[in-house]
């Protein structure tokens, strides 16, 4: 397992807000994290990337335990995320924005590569290269803070919501790059509201209900179940 | 009043004037650099100031050149002030990193409230202050007089020095220098993101403890580096004199626009000349006051200072 999620409880002064999370992500693997809002979707993502102190439980990525690990020093082994709310730096360019996401790496040949594939995959942003990250719609935004997150060429990718805020169309779009890097080779764990997609995009997907992991499955499993078509995706 | 006298003397009051504005620059570029990233007033920076003119006096005393010594050949003089500006920037930058290790982060490492990091940050100036007053008994100390102004061109009627310009000079090649690495170097990156958005810098790997040292160290530097300017202008230090010196740079760093680089730069220079102005004017007891009327007369109509933007906001 890439990444492993044991009992992982975190909480907010005294109120607990992940009761006990077991989760697995294979390497390789999309695997979806979906619920509804306050469920504790971005409270999983924050403890995976070390902006959240865990309570209980381990946290195991690559086979090393990096439950204390500091968040900057995860990204070192190859944790990667995409915040919610996309995190852009404001008054950075584009280019400096994605320059930001290859910190910890030294070597510029290889870091003018990866530039090259994020703007190959969003060719909107090389249009944008020299603007102000804060003067983007928020589809580019979006586009920027995934393109960022895979600059230091992580192995697992933390997607926090990537369609929030998006038109029907990016959506689509959005989903597609994730599949498209997904098969170059990042494993991808991804928390979305917009469940219909998620589900049919995953591997595999757990549903998230008030801090406590209610279901798993695979995407399709999911996506015929009764009780979370009936919850997550509006269907009659 | 006396606006004939300011008429008269235009020229020479704005460069003296840019000549204590720029030790002003320096001094405020602590402050900004600090309140850029941590959003903290760091009081105790006017005692980093302070440490770096005492350092100074002694980098050079251990040389042979005490008070009353006579200069060496310019080469000797610029080799001195070289090595004070080293030892003083050491100094400076030393204590600035002390104070950020005792004062404030054990402070952070508990997410105390801002009012707390403030009444630290007095209790460190405080603490700084009385040290540096009790070991010196008080007294001022004096130097040599290294440089002798020397006049070297007249513009306009006023007189340029060589002090004046070697003042000025050196001030716009630190701010430079610092502008250049906080704008075009990786690591000056990491700081303008820390700034920006601290969470989001920590997920594009950048340990956030290690960029405020790096803030800290910076900061203490620029007012070690002020601190030697500072000595050869006036020849003369004690323990009590970052006070005023810390109030100015402060000033200046807000009316340029706190957290804002060139902001302070700007703040720096004008509070320099229009306070020199002042005393022009109305005579020299009335220069602070003016000083401050310009700052409170700043901010009534642009409450973020002239530039107005932030470190982070700040752009290449």
């Amino acid at each position: 397992m890439l990444l492993e999620l044991d009992n992982v409880t975190v909480a907010y002064g005294r109120i607990e807000a992940l009761h006990g999370i077991s989760l697995t992500v294979g390497e390789g693997e999309i695997v979806a994290l979906i619920g509804a809002n306050g469920a504790g979707k971005s409270t999983t993502m924050r403890a995976i990337s070390g902006l959240r102190p865990v309570g209980k439980g381990k946290i195991r990525f690559d086979g090393d335990d990096i439950t204390k690990m500091r968040a900057d020093l995860r990204v070192v082994r190859g944790v990667s995320q995409s915040p919610e709310g996309r995190g852009i730096f404001p008054g950075m360019t584009v280019r400096e924005n994605l320059e930001m996401g290859a910190y910890t790496r030294k070597l510029r040949s290889e870091i003018d590569e990866d530039l090259q594939r994020a703007f190959d995959l969003f060719p909107r942003l090389k249009e944008r290269e020299r603007q102000a990250g804060g003067t983007l719609s928020g589809g580019e935004q979006q586009m920027l803070a995934v393109g960022r997150a895979l600059m230091s060429r992580p192995k697992l990718l933390l997607l926090d919501e990537p369609s929030m805020g998006l038109a029907p169309m990016l959506i689509q779009q959005i989903f597609d790059i994730i599949v498209e890097i997904n098969q170059q080779g990042t494993t991808v764990l991804l928390v979305e509201q917009n469940a219909q997609q998620a589900l049919s995009r995953a591997h595999r997907a757990y549903v998230l209900e008030t801090g406590r992991i209610v279901k798993e499955g695979t995407g399709t499993d999911l996506l015929t179940d009764p009780a979370v078509k009936d919850a997550y995706l509006g269907v009659a | 009043m006396n606006f004939e006298f300011l008429g008269d003397n235009f020229m020479s009051l704005t460069v003296t004037g840019l000549t204590q504005g720029a030790i002003y620059a320096l001094v405020a570029l602590g402050y900004t650099l600090v309140y850029g990233v941590l959003r903290l007033i760091n009081f105790a920076h006017s005692e980093v100031f302070m440490i770096g003119t005492f350092v100074t006096t002694i980098v050079w005393a251990g040389l042979g050149f005490g008070v009353g010594a006579s200069a060496p050949g310019t080469f000797g003089v610029l080799g001195l002030i070289a090595l004070a500006i080293v030892a003083a920037g050491a100094a400076s930058g030393g204590t600035a990193l002390i104070v950020e290790r005792v004062a404030y982060r054990p402070l952070r490492k508990r997410n105390a409230p801002s009012l707390i990091f403030l009444i630290s940050a007095i209790g460190a100036s405080v603490a700084l202050f009385e040290l540096v007053g009790a070991i010196t008994d008080r007294q001022p100390r004096g130097m040599p007089s290294l440089v002798q102004p020397k006049v070297q061109f007249t513009i306009f009627g006023a007189d340029i020095t060589n002090l004046q310009i070697g003042i000025i000079l050196s001030a716009l090649a630190m701010l430079a220098g610092l502008d250049i690495f906080i704008n075009r170097t990786r690591l000056g990156r990491g700081v303008r993101a820390v700034a920006q958005n601290p969470d989001v810098a920590a997920l594009m790997g950048v340990n956030k403890d290690r960029v405020i040292m790096l803030i800290f160290v910076l900061g203490g530097m620029m007012a070690g580096a002020a601190s030697v300017l500072y000595d050869i202008k006036v020849g003369l230090t004690t323990y009590s004199v970052g006070f005023l010196i810390g109030i100015k740079a402060f000033t200046a760093a807000v009316l340029g626009g706190i957290g804002n680089l060139r902001g302070a730069l700007l703040g720096g220079l004008l509070l320099g000349v229009v306070e020199n102005y002042g005393a022009g004017v109305f005579g020299n007891e009335w220069m602070d006051v003016v000083a401050f009327v310009m700052l409170v007369v700043v901010l009534l109509f642009r409450p973020t200072g002239l530039l107005g933007e932030s470190l982070g906001r700040a752009r290449a």
